[in-house]
């Protein structure tokens, strides 16, 4: 476990050298600009917006850093051989799998607490008060950050066996299938034959479902959600990553390295 | 003595091609040892398949057929990595980290202690002369610097057997030689080392057994004096020539002016009469020495009959 740790934290200060957390600067600016806005122009709305478009914001950022970040992450080490060094150390495929993995996803805890405290700043800057109600937006938050997990491992996991573009588009591809996964489940047209409706129903299980992770209406509304739902969504996010990540594993303990 | 590095019948091939249905083979039915305590050195042309056993021995690709074993274990057990330090080919490090910071992070694998480990980094940064350069980030590093940081971080973790791709490549005189003088004392300290060359001075000052391969076959393995043959190519004799004659000018077409002396290849048999014409033509010599074939000599041998072998089946259209 060890040596997962070693090569999570040196992930965790390559993405810190390379500028990764710069987009708060960016997320800080539209913060700033919605608060004055919402402020002058809302009526009674302004949690509403403002939750609304940090959140909005935060699951945006941190997707585009889980995809590109989460595709280079094994790819970048093949193609410059930096990975010829650190696999000359006693140190399996799937630990330095694990450690990327768990590098990153430091990361984006880092980045996406740091972003729902801006948001929360400027709630406050804005009603100058919180309300108890405000704080499901920090519900959110966790499901966004367990979102990002998933994307994380589906990235990494396309990246072992594909080159980097594909495995962008493969995530992508995944994450917006996944997003209508409850549509798919409930897709019953009459033209469909039997086999055809059993196919796409089990297909809606296999994909990952990204729907469940959407609170942001409630979060806006400060309407609560149910434990089961947090505690669903954990089980969820944990059983997926460590099914994608162990294929991901199997495939790059068989693969070649140039 | 016991093998550190073992063997048998060790072959990669690749596929490539449409739909990769054809098969490149860079590796042929491999067998050698590398014993315990030897310097053993890998030569062979650039394509040969040095890299590629290398990578094989790391676990970096995998074997299409045969095995091999490092110091008793099964290449696919990283455990005895413990035990392994690797420099690999052109090495290619976090350029975002410094050189300090590299060798930390690779001695943190092998279980130091925060303190051991800040020793350790310092003393392989005087070894390899970068004691300066420590808090430097490794995107300013030229080419050979980077050499010598790869050099570090192979021994950093003190191993038993040391791997290394080309330890000279992209080094200027001074550096090679500082490569060559920590090799040595490697070696002296009981070290076995495996490294693969091309620049063959360095193999036949370096190693006590060197291995030749080419066309992806271990052509030879010995002795470096050995491995090309014991059989005398004739004698070289070095002379001083003045004045003129019918009998100087006799000598001087048979020579090659090199400088203001002269010099002259003849067989062994021919020696004595090629001395007793010299004498006649007042020639003062300065040496005489037998002419052994050399590495480099053995090496280009091999190489221009692969590629005499090569052109033959092109042109015969196989």
């Amino acid at each position: 476990m060890s040596r997962v740790l070693i090569v999570a934290r040196n992930t965790f200060r390559e993405a810190v050298r390379d500028r990764v957390l710069y987009n708060l600067v960016f997320f800080a600016l539209l913060m700033i600009a919605s608060a004055v806005i919402v402020g002058q122009v809302s009526m009674d709305i302004e949690t509403i917006v403002m939750v609304s478009l940090g959140l909005s914001a935060i699951s945006l950022i941190g997707l585009l850093i889980a995809v590109f970040t989460g595709v280079g992450l094994v790819s970048k080490e093949i193609d410059k051989r930096t990975l010829h060094a650190v696999l000359a150390r006693p140190l399996r495929r799937w630990e330095f799998l694990l450690g990327k993995f768990t590098g990153l996803v430091l990361t984006l805890t880092v980045n996406t607490a740091a972003m729902a405290a801006g948001l929360f700043l400027a709630m406050w800057s804005v009603k100058h008060s919180l309300v108890r109600g405000d704080a499901v937006a920090l519900v959110a938050v966790y499901f966004i950050l367990l979102k990002l997990m998933l994307v994380v491992a589906l990235a990494m996991m396309f990246s072992c066996f594909t080159s980097p573009l594909l495995a962008i588009l493969f995530t992508g591809g995944l994450y917006v299938a996944g997003l209508f996964v409850a549509q798919l489940r409930s897709l019953q047209l009459t033209q469909m034959s039997a086999h055809t409706q059993k196919f796409f129903s089990i297909l809606s299980y296999l994909l990952p479902n990204f729907e469940n992770y959407d609170v942001m209406g409630a979060a806006a509304h400060g309407r609560a959600i149910s434990r089961s739902l947090v505690l669903h969504n954990t089980l969820y996010t944990a059983l997926y990553c460590a099914i994608v990540l162990s294929v991901a594993a199997v495939i790059f303990s068989r693969k070649d390295l140039k | 003595m016991t093998a550190a590095i073992e063997t048998q019948n060790l072959t990669k091939q690749y596929p490539h091609g449409f739909l990769h249905l054809k098969r490149k083979t860079s590796l042929e039915n491999l067998t050698m040892q590398v014993e315990d305590g030897e310097v053993f050195g890998f030569l062979g042309p650039n394509g040969a398949g040095k890299s590629t056993t290398i990578k094989l021995l790391m676990g970096i690709i995998f074997p299409t057929a045969g095995s091999a074993q490092i110091l008793g274990k099964p290449v696919s057990d990283v455990s005895m990595h413990q035990d392994i330090g690797y420099l690999p080919e052109q090495p290619y490090f976090y350029d975002y980290l410094t050189a300090a910071e590299v060798l930390d992070y690779f001695a943190r694998f092998h279980g130091f202690r925060a303190a051991e480990r800040k020793e350790r980094v310092q003393k392989m940064l005087r070894k390899v002369g970068l004691e300066t350069a420590g808090k430097i980030q490794l995107r300013k590093f030229s080419k050979g610097m980077l050499q010598r940081v790869g050099l570090a971080q192979a021994i950093v973790h003190d191993p038993k057997l040391l791997i290394l791709d080309e330890p000279m490549s992209g080094l200027d005189p001074v550096g090679r030689r500082e490569v060559r003088d920590i090799i040595l004392e490697l070696k002296n300290a009981g070290k076995t080392i495996l490294f693969s060359t091309h620049i063959l001075s360095d193999a036949e000052t370096l190693c006590d057994r060197v291995g030749v391969i080419a066309g992806g076959q271990l052509r030879g393995v010995g002795a470096p004096g050995s491995i090309v043959g014991v059989k005398s190519l004739g004698m070289e004799i070095i002379f001083e020539l003045t004045g003129s004659g019918a009998q100087i000018e006799k000598v001087r077409a048979k020579a090659t002016k090199f400088g203001a002396n002269y010099r002259m290849s003849v067989s062994e048999a021919e020696l004595y009469a090629a001395l007793e014409e010299l004498r006649g033509a007042s020639a003062t010599i300065i040496s005489v020495t037998q002419i052994k074939p050399t590495l480099e000599d053995f090496f280009m041998e091999l190489v221009g009959k692969d590629r005499a072998q090569a052109a033959a089946v092109e042109v015969s259209g196989q």
